[in-house]
């Protein structure tokens, strides 16, 4: 437990010294939501309706996805990994800690914007504050995921900007954040539900704000928390210690069957 | 008696088509210090690698006080430190963070007698990064010991260290040998390898070329004695005397030095003659070969 409690404090505490997670975990996705608060609001006063669910699934994204994958694939190649294993530090506490801990962070985020939405900026509370608290645990968890899962299969740093991107910028796009699904042409959904972002805002908009969805809500939650565990299942199947090592467990193209869930849920409606 | 802390049988390793070690065979003896030798390529690393479990073997057989490293990694942690080549924590880890970590993964309270002890006691707070190259080392040591491992790996321990970073590291490591740690360490430092290790083993191209006391391996070269001479006429400049044993003479300033495979005759010789001349010693140096120039005529040989 000692041993747990040191690597979490340590972990947390990088995540606030460490610049370049500040910035992910704390000043850009706080500052992004002040500007979408203040201009967005007034230029499309729909898009209250989406400000605090859309603001927390920013926050997690930019914290879990944008910041969790780079240290990880730093400190592997800088050979820290090497040394935790020389020490005994196992695999699940080299994951799992530093998931937990940016899990953290994204949360403390995610409750300044939900209590202050309202107040500051107008946007629409959830109608239930359980489901929308569920909701938020699990996307954090699999967004959580999805980021330790590319800092594992990246070669190097440039590679999880590029694979990190692929998620975010679409995401943005098409993930429902900056206007609803329902709204986007029918052609384009499909690709929409590839996308950890669009499940969880069917799960914000039917669960938390009691409102009509394109899919199944509960389907979606439930599609969400299994990719997130297969995510998990897969960084832990495919981390490597070093980056010389070559004797590797599995190709890191079987990162991709963390999309399963998601091709399954298309079928499922 | 013997007692074997580690050995190594007929190990093997490849990387591809790359055979980096090629059956190699050694033993360390309880409380010694082992040297490692070889040129940059030459086997070391993936040997200790495959030592501290990093690493499967492919072939051979390889025991760390009847622990097999690559089958029994949770028994291997408590019995080894390491200090490893590159100083690998992670740069914004504090000095007093990583005492904690580590020492917590080890399941001992945090040494910090030991941070005293390498004068890093003020520097609790400072950041790895912030640290020099000669303080990052004397951290990466203070962790490799801190849980009072028997059996201790040093991997290029001094690389980049100043001369009194050096020294003091050295004074360490006969300490730590005192107090009954064994030590393997690899490098590529001739000179702190023949005034540390008991027992050397050279690595060339994966495998071992020689092994034994740097006296034992100095002594089966084909070097010769260096006898340095000054004295104060310079009387051995002007004639060209020979001396029994002498192979080779060169005069270096007001040096005259002779390279002889008999030191004994050859500055008997040297004596009586010059104070046979009336002239008057200054200054006699006798210099067995080094464990370098034994190194470099292994090397060139391969």
């Amino acid at each position: 437990m000692t041993a747990f409690t040191n690597h979490f404090t340590y972990e947390f505490k990088t995540g606030l010294r460490n610049p370049s997670l500040l910035m992910m975990n704390y000043l850009f996705p706080l500052g992004f939501y002040a500007m979408m608060g203040l201009i967005m609001t007034k230029v499309n006063p729909g898009f209250t309706q989406l400000l605090i669910p859309a603001m927390v699934v920013f926050a997690a994204m930019t914290s879990t996805i944008l910041g969790l994958p780079g240290p990880l694939v730093e400190l592997r190649e800088a050979g820290v990994f090497r040394s935790f294993k020389i020490n005994g530090v196992p695999v699940p506490s080299i994951l799992a800690i530093p998931t937990l801990t940016t899990i953290f962070h994204a949360l403390i985020v995610a409750t300044i914007i939900a209590l202050t939405g309202a107040p500051l900026f107008g946007g629409v509370a959830p109608t239930n504050w359980t489901a929308f608290i569920l909701v938020t645990l699990v996307a954090v968890f699999t967004f959580g995921a999805i980021g330790t899962l590319i800092g594992v299969v990246a070669a190097s740093s440039r590679g999880t900007v590029l694979y990190s991107q692929l998620i975010f910028l679409p995401s943005m796009l098409l993930g429902g954040m900056m206007m609803p699904i329902s709204s986007l042409p029918a052609s384009v959904r499909p690709i929409s539900m590839l996308l950890p972002t669009a499940h969880v805002m069917q799960a914000y908009t039917g669960l938390a704000y009691g409102q009509g969805t394109v899919t199944n809500p509960v389907s979606a939650l439930v599609i969400l928390a299994i990719s997130g565990v297969l995510a998990f299942g897969l960084a832990s199947y495919l981390f490597n210690w070093d980056s010389r090592n070559n004797v590797r467990r599995g190709h890191p193209l079987l990162a991709l069957l963390v999309l399963v869930p998601y091709l399954v849920g298309m079928f499922l409606k | 008696m013997s007692d074997k802390v580690l050995s190594v049988k007929d190990f093997r390793k490849a990387y591809g088509g790359f055979v980096a070690v090629d059956g190699i065979s050694f033993e360390v003896q309880r409380g010694e210090i082992f040297g490692l030798l070889g040129p940059n390529g030459a086997g070391k690393t993936t040997t200790l690698e495959c030592l501290e479990g990093i690493r499967k073997p492919d072939g051979g057989q390889m025991r760390i006080m009847n622990v097999d490293p690559s089958h029994e990694p949770r028994k291997l942690q408590n019995l080894i430190g390491v200090q490893l080549q590159t100083s690998s924590l992670p740069w914004n880890m504090t000095v007093g963070e990583a005492m904690k970590f580590f020492c917590a993964y080890h399941g001992v309270a945090p040494r910090y007698d030991l941070l005293e002890r390498l004068e890093l006691k003020d520097l609790l707070n400072s950041q790895f990064s912030k640290l020099s190259t000669g303080l990052q080392r004397r951290l990466a040591l203070a962790l490799a010991i801190a849980h009072n491992p028997p059996m201790l790996f040093l991997d290029e321990p001094t690389a980049g260290l100043d001369v009194g970073s050096r020294s003091e590291l050295h004074m360490l490591m006969e300490e730590l040998r005192d107090e009954g740690s064994t030590i393997l360490l690899a490098t590529h430092d001739m000179a702190e390898a023949e005034k540390m290790a008991d027992q050397v083993a050279i690595l060339m191209k994966g495998k071992v070329v020689t092994t034994g006391t740097p006296r034992e391996i100095t002594a089966t070269g084909a070097g010769f004695t260096k006898v340095s001479v000054s004295t104060d006429q310079s009387v051995l400049h002007k004639n060209g005397k020979v001396f029994p044993a002498v192979r080779q003479t060169l005069f270096k300033e007001e040096y005259a030095i002779y390279y002889t495979t008999d030191p004994g005759p050859t500055v008997s010789a040297l004596i009586d003659y010059v104070s046979a001349q009336g002239d008057k010693l200054i200054d006699l140096r006798v210099e067995r070969p080094s464990l370098e120039e034994r190194f470099l005529e292994i090397t060139n040989k391969e």
